[in-house]
């Protein structure tokens, strides 16, 4: 599950085309180092990381996404409003059009709002101790699969 | 994508459909063809935006001197577009794009539109796709295109092929790093900024840089525009209104002068020779296994292999 292998053989599928990542910080909490590291493990796997910094608002984050017109939005939240924030930002994407984006979180949320978030339509969930490599992987498939809709 | 799609999403960039222009901006990022298919409606005459380049030492400030300038822009009224370069890892070829942190506070601004372009290994930084992307904006109507380059080297002088005003950033405490650009971005400014101006060393570095300005031992005085230097501190937000007026007045001094038509001429032949560039050596990398190493003459091996090169782009 998730070796190094099945990166490389996600990126080989990408035929060459970059992917662009959006990874941004949602919310209040000033904590940015696990967004950071994995902005830049992303970066070394060879994809295009945009990185918004910290206390981004759901609409930041979405007019972000259009102007750079990403292939996936990662977002992290630590500060425990997961549930309003990641509503709203998935109320916002598909206002503008953009429900076809997938949407990872990553964070502090605990398992049984797993499935309330799930169905909003966030594609990964990410709790703390995930691989880098997971995340990696989860990202890549999540932006090859759009690309072959 | 058929020229019928292609039609719908430039209408719809046009009527100001964000979204439509993000992946307008894709394709021409995408696939040189479709860039010249896209110019090829949107170019002819001239938007009427004003192209500013920003480069400068590294960490002087330059993305968060562009967000203040944003700002009064904005108070003005105008539209604003910024091209954002950051460099690709020539190792994973991935890029961490950064310079957008600093400007986030007008990510939802309808009269900005902020675009972080990668270097994708271009020597100087500035790609095609960025260079097509000013096109872009220029016609799109926005009134000041900014374009933050990465700044290093001595050679990353390239932004002056396509700006119509150029802000060199420093900051103060940094004399090693002007000193050893001084033979490179260290000349091609028409407004030298000392970002940072609340640090204390802030008024011996002005002092040096006024001194190199006066001596002409750094800028070059273009026709009759005598290069400017100004103070400020992007942080407290001191000097920008100095530094606005200083980017009108050289608005004004290349209109005056004719340059300014000039130098969208001169853009316009750079972006085709990075487009040509581009093919050139996306080409010669794909047939790099047909090169004959047993051929001695060098000389006419690599002529052979331009003519390859030329007979399948064709
Ligand atoms: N003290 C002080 N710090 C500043 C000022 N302007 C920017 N900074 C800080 O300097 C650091 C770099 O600022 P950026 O705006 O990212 O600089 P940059 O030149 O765009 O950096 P690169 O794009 O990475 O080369 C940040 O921590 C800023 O907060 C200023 O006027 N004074
Ligand atoms: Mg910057």
């Amino acid at each position: 599950m998730g070796g190094a292998t099945d990166i490389l053989e996600l990126l080989k599928k990408s035929k060459g085309r970059r992917i662009k990542v959006l990874v941004a910080k949602l919310g209040l909490d000033g904590h940015d180092r696990g967004a950071k590291v994995v902005a830049r493990a992303l970066k070394d796997a060879g994809l295009e990381v945009i990185y918004t910094g910290i206390r981004q608002t759901p609409e930041q984050v979405v007019e972000t996404a259009i102007q750079e017109d990403v292939d996936v939005i990662g977002v992290s939240i630590l500060s425990g409003a997961h549930i309003p924030l990641m509503k709203k930002l998935m109320e916002l994407l598909r206002e503008k059009g953009l429900d076809d984006v997938p949407v990872l979180l990553g964070g502090t949320i605990p398992i049984p709002d797993i499935p309330k978030l799930k169905e909003l339509g966030i594609r990964n969930i990410f709790l703390p101790g995930t691989s880098l490599k997971e995340i990696i992987k989860e990202t890549l498939e999540a932006a090859l699969e759009r690309r072959e809709e | 994508m058929t020229t019928q799609e292609l039609d719908t999403l430039i209408d719809k960039a046009f009527q100001g459909d964000r979204a439509s222009i993000g992946r307008l901006l894709t394709y021409i990022e995408r696939s040189p063809l479709d860039a010249s298919r896209i110019l090829n409606k949107v170019m002819g005459g001239e938007g009427g935006g004003h192209v500013i380049g920003v480069t400068g030492i590294p960490g002087s400030g330059k993305s968060t001197l562009i967000s203040k300038l944003i700002s009064r822009y904005k108070e003005q009224g105008l539209r604003i577009a910024v091209v954002a370069i950051d460099p690709t890892s020539p190792l994973s070829k991935g890029a961490l794009l950064g310079d957008r942190i600093r400007m986030q506070e007008h990510a939802t601004d309808p009269r900005v539109f902020i675009r972080s372009v990668p270097t994708r290994g271009v020597k100087g930084g500035l790609s095609f796709s960025g260079v097509a992307m000013i096109e872009v904006f220029d016609k799109l109507g926005f009134d000041k295109i900014i374009v933050e380059s990465i700044g290093v080297g001595q050679t990353d002088i390239d932004i002056m092929n396509l700006a119509h005003t150029i802000l060199v950033v420093t900051a103060p405490g940094m004399g090693d790093e002007i000193q050893a650009l001084k033979a490179g971005i260290m000349e091609i400014g028409d407004i030298y900024v000392l970002n940072k101006s609340d640090k204390p060393e802030a008024n011996r570095t002005y002092a040096y840089l006024d001194f190199a300005l006066e001596t002409g031992e750094i800028g070059s005085e273009k026709l009759k525009w005598r290069p400017k230097l100004i103070k400020t501190s992007a942080a407290l937000g001191q000097g920008i209104d100095e530094l606005v007026k200083a980017v009108e007045e050289h608005l004004e001094f290349i209109k005056e002068y004719g340059i300014y038509s000039e130098k969208i001429s001169a853009r316009r032949r750079y972006m085709v020779r990075l487009l040509a560039e581009k093919l050139f050596t996306e080409k010669l990398e794909e047939i790099d296994e047909e090169i004959d190493i047993a051929n001695r003459d060098i000389y006419l091996e690599a002529i052979k292999l331009i003519n390859k090169v030329v007979s399948q782009l064709g």
